[in-house]
Formats: C-alpha cells, sequence, structure tokens
C-alpha cells in the first residue's frame, strides 16, 4: 500500500510493514544456501532506499547516484586492502562520511540547476567518479579491482563465515536500520517538506521554505545510505570492481526502485528482491534476452503501470475492495 | 618545438573530426528536445542504428559507400518516425522522469537487439580506396576519410542551417520552439511538425554515426558509452538552437582529443570538470535562452 | 500612515521589453489597495517582483522598511510578505490539509524536524482545521486536492497564504474562474482577517474591486498610470479611456 504521509497520517506501523523482516528472518533458516544471494539482496535494498529518498519523495532525477554507491564501496575497500584498517564498522562509518561528503559538494552544485542540466550534472559527478577509480590503479586496482579486502569480526565478535550468515545477518541489521531511518524522515514534517517540494516548488518558495538547504539535507543523507550500501557489497564480496560506478549501477538501481514503485517505501525492497532473483537465473544464460527485458519492462512501466509492482497489486486491492 | 607544432596541427584536425562527428550526432537532440521538451536519452541509439547499417551495407552487401551513408540516413528516420509516432508521442508532456526512464528502456532493448544481432565485437568499417591513405596538405599528410569526413560534414551543416533559416519548415521548427502555444494557434501543425524535425533529427543522427564509425567505435554498448558525450554537446550548446551545439561539440571533440594525446592518464576527467564548470556558470548552456 | 510595502523606481526588463518601467508604488499598513490594468500591463510581474520570485533590472523593494531587494522569496515570507497565485499553484497529490499545514509549519519553524512524525504535532493540524473551516472546506480536508472543484482549489490556494500570517497579502486575481458563491467566502474570510494587515489584490471583476478596495492602482504597458480612491479612479478620463473604455467596448 502507498501510505499518505504528512500531517493527517498516521505514523504508527501496520502489521504488513512487518512483512519483509518475517520473510528475511525465515529465509535465513529456511534457504541456508541462497544467504549470498539474500546478503546481495539486502545491499541492494539499502541502495534502493537511498534513491527513494531523493527520487521518490524530494523528486531529484538522478542517473549518478551509484557515484555515492561506489565512493563507499571503494573507500571501505581501500581501507581494508591498503590501509590496513579492517574493523567494519569503522569501513562502514568511514564510507558514509565519505558519501556524505560527496554528496553534500556536489550536491550543492547540482541542486542549484534544473532539468536537463541537472540529470546532465548527476551523470557528469557518476562519470567523474568512474574516471578517477578507472586511473588511480594505484589505490584502486583500476580495471582489475581492489581484491585482498580483509574484514575483521564484527564488534570482535561476530567473524564473516564462509556460510555467508553472518554477512547475511549484517545486512539485514543495516537495512532494518536505514528502513527505520528513512521511515522516521518520510513521516516527519521535513519529509512532508521534501513531498512538498516535489510536487511544487514554486509554491514551496512562496510559502518560506529554504528550498536549496531541505534538498541539500536530504541528497546528503542519501549519499550518506548509498556510501552504507556500497561499502556493505565491499565487506560481503570481499572485493570491489569498477562495475560499482558509473551509468550502468545507477542506471539499475534506478530500475530496480521503478519496476517495485517509486515514492512508496516498500517498493525499494521489492524491486531489488525480484529483479536480482532474475538475474541470477537469466543474465548469466541468456544475457541478451535479459537486457532487452530490463528495457521492455522499463517502457511497458512507463506506458501502463506508472506505479511500479506495488502499484498494481495497490490497484487490483482497491478493485478487489469494491467489488465485495 | 616543431614536434610540438605538428601534434596541435594533428590535435586540432582529429578535433576537429571528432567534433563534427558529435555535432552531426547531436544536433537533432537539441532541436527536438528545444521543440518538443522531450528528455530523449535514446538519441545514441539512432547513431548506432545508423552505424551498423553502414558496416553491414558495407561488408555484407558491397554496396558502394556514398550509398551505404545514404542508407543510413533513410532507413533511421523512417524508423524513428515509426517509433515517434507509435511510442514517443504517447509521452509529451509528460514528466521528465518518465521520458528518462522510458527512452533508458529503449536503449536496454537496443543495446540487446544488437548484441543478439552483431555480436558483441567492435564492426569493421571496409572503406573503398578512394578514401584510403594519406593526402598532402601544405605538406602534411592526414588520413583521407577524416579529410572528406570535415568536408562532408561541414557542406552538410551548412545546408542545414540554411534550410532552417530559409525554408517553410525551418521557419515553423524557430516559432514553435519560441513558443508552441502561438504556433499552433497560427495554424502550424505542430504534431507533423514534431515528426518531421523528429526524422529529421534521428536520420542525422544516423548518419553522424555512419560516417563516425571509423572514430567511434560501432558497438552494442555505443548508446550508453556515447550517452554523456551527447548530452553534454546539447546542455552545453543550449537547447533548441543550432550554433550553440555547434561550438560546444568542437570544443569537445578539441579538447578531448587533446587531453587523450597529452594527458591520457587523466581519460575523460577534464571534459567533465568543465562541464560541470561551465553549466554551474551558465545553467541554460553557452546560447541557451532557458534553464 | 506609514508603508508597509514599497518599491522605488523598481524596473524590469527582458531584453529589449520593459514590462516594469519605474514603478513607485505604496502600500499603507491596514489598506485595502487594488491594482488593476488592462491584459498584459505587467501586473504579475509586479507581484513576482515584490516576492522576490523575479530579481528587479534596477531600483528597490522595502518591505515594513527595510530593503529587501537582494533577499530571497523565504526571506520575505518570513517579514510577513504572503501571496496567492493567478494559476492555482498547489500540492496537487497532497491533501487539503496537507496543503495548508505545509505554509504553518513553515511559519511556526517546524518543517525542518525530521524525527516525529508530522501527525504528532497536533497545534499545526488543528490551526490547518481551524483556517479550512473559517472557509467553509473543512469538511473536504482529508480530500486530494486535485480532486476538488476549480472554486474550492482557490479556497486552498488563499488557505495557504493565510496560514502564513502576513502581514502583507498579494492576492493575484483570487476570485478568477470562481462561482459566486465561492466569491462571498473569499470576500468574507477577507473581512474577517485582522484589520492591521496590508492586501493588494489584482482583479479583473470591477464589481469585486470597487466593493472591496479603499485605494486604487492602475498600471499600463508596466507604469503606474494613475492612483486614488475608488471614486476618482472611475471617474478619471483616462482610466476610462485606456481601461474601463476598452472593457466596455
Amino acid at each position: 500500500m502507498k501510505h499518505p504521509v504528512g500531517y493527517g497520517a498516521d505514523a504508527r506501523l501496520r502489521w504488513t510493514e512487518w512483512l519483509p523482516w518475517v520473510v528475511a528472518v525465515a529465509v535465513f533458516f529456511l534457504l541456508p544456501e541462497y544467504l549470498s544471494l539474500g546478503a546481495r539482496v539486502l545491499t541492494y535494498i539499502l541502495f534502493a532506499l537511498s534513491l527513494d529518498l531523493v527520487l521518490g519523495y524530494a523528486g531529484i532525477v538522478t542517473l549518478g547516484h551509484a557515484a555515492f554507491f561506489g565512493t563507499g564501496a571503494y573507500v571501505a575497500g581501500i581501507l581494508a586492502a591498503k590501509l590496513g584498517v579492517t574493523d567494519p564498522v569503522i569501513q562502514l562509518l568511514a564510507s558514509a562520511a565519505a558519501a556524505a561528503l560527496l554528496g553534500l559538494a556536489t550536491g550543492a552544485v547540482i541542486l542549484r540547476t534544473h532539468g536537463l542540466a541537472q540529470l546532465m550534472l548527476t551523470l557528469a559527478v557518476a562519470a567523474v567518479c568512474l574516471e578517477i577509480a578507472n586511473k588511480a590503479t594505484a589505490l584502486t586496482g583500476g580495471a582489475d579491482g581492489l581484491s585482498g579486502v580483509s574484514v575483521a569480526a564484527i564488534f570482535g565478535q561476530f567473524k564473516f563465515d564462509m556460510y555467508g550468515r553472518t554477512a547475511y545477518l549484517w545486512c539485514l541489521l543495516l537495512v532494518f536500520t536505514g528502513w527505520w531511518l528513512v521511515r522516521r524522515v518520510i513521516y516527519s514534517p521535513f519529509g512532508a517538506t521534501l513531498t512538498g517540494i516535489r510536487e511544487n516548488s514554486v509554491r514551496m518558495h512562496s510559502i518560506g521554505a529554504p528550498v536549496y538547504q531541505r534538498l541539500l539535507t536530504v541528497y546528503t543523507l542519501s549519499a550518506a545510505m548509498a556510501g552504507t550500501a556500497g561499502a556493505l557489497l565491499t565487506q560481503t564480496n570481499q572485493f570491489v570492481g569498477l562495475n560499482v560506478l558509473g551509468f550502468e549501477p545507477s542506471g539499475e538501481i534506478l530500475v530496480m526502485l521503478i519496476l517495485g514503485g517509486v515514492g512508496r517505501l516498500y517498493g525499494a525492497f521489492v524491486g531489488p528482491l525480484l529483479f536480482l532473483i532474475a538475474q541470477d537465473y537469466l543474465a548469466r544464460q541468456f544475457p541478451e534476452y535479459w537486457y532487452f527485458g530490463i528495457g521492455l519492462i522499463l517502457v511497458l512501466v512507463v506506458l501502463f503501470a506508472r506505479g511500479g509492482i506495488l502499484g498494481i497489486s495497490d490497484a487490483i486491492i482497491a478493485r478487489m475492495g469494491r467489488k465485495s | 618545438m616543431e614536434a610540438f607544432f605538428s601534434s596541435l596541427v594533428s590535435v586540432a584536425f582529429h578535433g576537429v573530426a571528432y567534433g563534427m562527428i558529435l555535432y552531426v550526432i547531436s544536433v537533432g537532440l537539441s532541436v527536438t528536445m528545444g521543440l518538443m521538451g522531450f528528455t530523449n536519452l535514446a538519441h545514441g541509439v539512432f547513431a548506432m542504428a545508423g552505424g551498423y547499417i553502414l558496416c553491414s551495407a558495407l561488408a555484407r552487401f558491397q554496396m558502394p559507400f556514398p550509398l551505404a551513408l545514404a542508407l543510413s540516413f533513410v532507413l533511421v528516420a523512417a524508423a524513428s518516425v515509426v517509433l515517434e509516432r507509435l511510442l514517443y508521442s504517447r509521452l509529451y508532456g509528460a514528466a521528465e522522469l518518465e521520458q528518462v526512464l522510458f527512452t533508458i528502456g529503449l536503449i536496454f532493448m537496443s543495446v540487446a537487439v544488437a548484441r543478439l544481432v552483431f555480436g558483441t565485437l567492435q564492426q569493421p568499417v571496409l572503406l573503398p580506396e578512394y578514401l584510403k591513405g594519406p593526402f598532402t596538405i601544405l605538406g602534411r599528410e592526414f588520413p583521407v576519410y577524416r579529410v572528406f569526413l570535415i568536408v562532408f560534414s561541414a557542406t552538410m551543416i551548412a545546408g542545414l542551417w540554411l534550410g532552417v533559416e530559409r525554408t517553410l519548415w525551418g521557419a515553423m521548427v524557430r516559432a514553435a520552439v519560441d513558443n508552441r502555444a502561438m504556433a499552433q494557434s497560427i495554424g502550424i501543425n505542430t504534431r507533423r511538425l514534431f515528426t518531421i524535425t523528429f526524422a529529421v533529427g534521428s536520420g542525422l543522427a544516423g548518419l553522424g554515426g555512419a560516417l563516425g564509425a571509423e572514430i567511434v567505435a560501432i558497438q552494442p554498448t555505443y548508446p550508453f558509452e556515447q550517452l554523456v558525450y551527447f548530452l553534454i554537446v546539447v546542455s552545453v550548446g543550449g537547447l533548441g538552437n543550432l550554433r550553440g551545439p555547434f561550438v560546444a561539440a568542437l570544443l569537445i571533440g578539441i579538447t578531448d582529443t587533446a587531453c587523450k594525446y597529452w594527458v591520457p592518464q587523466f581519460g575523460a576527467f577534464f571534459i567533465y570538470a568543465a562541464t560541470i564548470c561551465l553549466l554551474l556558470w551558465r545553467p541554460a548552456g553557452l546560447f541557451g535562452s532557458r534553464a | 500612515m506609514s508603508a508597509v510595502l514599497e518599491t522605488r523606481d523598481l524596473c524590469k526588463r527582458f531584453g529589449a521589453l520593459t514590462v516594469a518601467d519605474n514603478i513607485n508604488f505604496r502600500l499603507e499598513a491596514g489598506a485595502k489597495h487594488a491594482l488593476i490594468g488592462p491584459n498584459g500591463a505587467g501586473k504579475t510581474t509586479f507581484v513576482n517582483l515584490l516576492t522576490g520570485l523575479l530579481a528587479p533590472s534596477s531600483g528597490t523593494v522595502m518591505l515594513g522598511g527595510q530593503d529587501v531587494t537582494l533577499l530571497p522569496q523565504s526571506g520575505r515570507v518570513k517579514r510577513g510578505l504572503g501571496r496567492t497565485f493567478q494559476i492555482n499553484t498547489l500540492f496537487r497529490e497532497m491533501s487539503v490539509l496537507d496543503n495548508v499545514a505545509l505554509g504553518i509549519a513553515e511559519r511556526l519553524g517546524l518543517s525542518g524536524k525530521l524525527w516525529r512524525p508530522a501527525g504528532h504535532y497536533a497545534a499545526v493540524r488543528e490551526e490547518a482545521m481551524s483556517l479550512l473551516d473559517s472557509l467553509a472546506i473543512a469538511d473536504q480536508a482529508a480530500r486530494r486536492v486535485s480532486d476538488l472543484p476549480y472554486g474550492q482549489q482557490r479556497l486552498v490556494e488563499i488557505a495557504i497564504a493565510l496560514g502564513l500570517k502576513p502581514t502583507v497579502l498579494l492576492l493575484d486575481e483570487p476570485a478568477a474562474g470562481v462561482p459566486s458563491l465561492e466569491t462571498e467566502r473569499i470576500l468574507n474570510a477577507l473581512d474577517s482577517l485582522p484589520k492591521t494587515i496590508a492586501i493588494l489584490i489584482i482583479e479583473h471583476d470591477m464589481d469585486l474591486v470597487f466593493r472591496f478596495a479603499d485605494r486604487i492602482t492602475v498600471l499600463v504597458q508596466g507604469e503606474v498610470l494613475c492612483e486614488g480612491a475608488p471614486q476618482e479612479i472611475a471617474n478619471d478620463a483616462r482610466v476610462q479611456s485606456v481601461y474601463l473604455g476598452e472593457r466596455r467596448a
């Protein structure tokens, strides 16, 4: 369901909102052979949540969100592989801080513009990051990627095991935290302001809102979350490659979010889940069809189902409600 | 000193050739974006299609080069009319996000189709004998094909500018870019105008992709990889005009060539950095009137 | 009386086109002032210059005795300047309540809070409800604003501005396209405002102008043609020729 937010909304948790967590815990116990895929899904859910905050709620169209994801991934990787900082919590915090700083610096520029210029700038920032990662081979390993990433036990207690159990639970903990944060933000007065900016920035200015500062705040927050997700990817894969930066991962996370349903909070859960499971099965065997499928889905969603999968299910539920 | 001068001439020459290609491909995007307000990220697909048509026509069907070039324009323009009528026109006036997603979807699909039909390898361009080899100007040797490319593009651009300045179609396009409601109210059929302009713009992209196949490799990832460059040309040049993107394309062509020649370790970094600074200074581009 | 809003030699040019030409204008505290003029006279441009949506080419805007020419829109709102738009400028996908509450929260300095749910701030909701009640649309509070009929959307437009508790209120054709019942509601709501609020109204409906305003400024081609009490304006020969005459024709 698309839950209303704002001053007349009921912000209490509905029982359906516990479902993802019940499913996630059930997967841990019932499908142990899928935990590494599960950790990957969780990582991308966190990434998609961060994108939903800027795109779905604040209405900033970005083609370069992977800049923050990739920065987080590389910061964690460089810390672990080059600087010997193996504590996972420190890695996460450093990644989040670095991505937030990048978000603040680039957002300060990007958010002054609109339309094509803004779109172009988000793309350019991601392209610059990719270019740097590609050329700074001493730090990043360039096109070969960065291997030898070692991660110590979490809180000195929980080692990353070969079955991916620790990694899965670690990702789950962080997704839960991220979800809880985003949920608080979107229901808050600040969240209502973001929706207002998305709906009508002219009016927002005329009621005295500092639109630019608000957008910069959410952009920075979202960058930090995306950076955390990137660091999680590094920790669970123990490797960083160039594919975490640039247009392609930015486009893919966009596709995942659109597929699930943008501006709906739980679209960020449904989209990555379906996308990555489908990718796991299809992409290796039929890469051509896989890409064609993604494209087709995007086109169909835009033409016929603008709310994504959750939008379709809303419409079905509404229709059944009317019949009964 | 002599060596430096020589490399300077070389960079300028190849930079101009690349800039011409960028312009021929991107000009249609600038006009259609300015005219219809449509954010068409899939414009590079038309250029890629033109490249594939040329390469196949030359290699598989042994067509003469001029015919293959003409075909790349005609076929792409014709296909774009179908796309415009069936799909694009549904999204005129839609939110930017929807246009962006829709056209990214088209890119994904076309990349898949290109891989399926042509494989992942770069397409060879089998130039005819008369376009191969060096060409001597003032005691310096230049590749004949690139000389041809610059001369041909320049002629075509001049023709395009004259066409937009002098013909009724051009007048209507200019009127509709300035004020669409006014253009409609004086009886311009904007729907047909959009279709024709879109077709010409896409055809030019096809032609540009074909002409440039020897410089910008034709492979399935083309629409993704070149997208940034086309968008830079359009956003730096400004929407809905012809001069701006021309200056922008030449600037980018020369800068990019210079960077790759002298400081290859920085890659395309300077281009992006310069674009960011320029858009900060003038968000509507060098010659744009609107943000 | 002192001017709460004043412009000095205010100019705005778009290229060769001058849309505001040396406008010297004073709005007194508590005034009910109307700005009239033929289409294209530059009325909305003038309002946009006052609010800071547009930057002037030259000249100054004074609000509450202070120069605000360089102040952004949000700064002017904080100093008591509220406005409505000629064309509905609403948060279309949001509820009527939220449309009004956003402005109230902004005024109270609450809208940057990002921890507690918005619904927790009962004072905002209650103020919004009582405002909607005064415009007789409280029963629509939970509806999406784009689902409302046009006339009621105009009322929301005004409610948002009133929620800012402005000392200077600029109304850009508030009654355009509004059925007469809602026009009455608008006038009643304006009547019930504190008398210290200065109101500048742009309006084409002459009945409404003469019922409402105690002072009128006539703008023609970006220039102030004349200013005075309603009777003076109605009897002014120049006004009749350029404006009233044109309308009768």
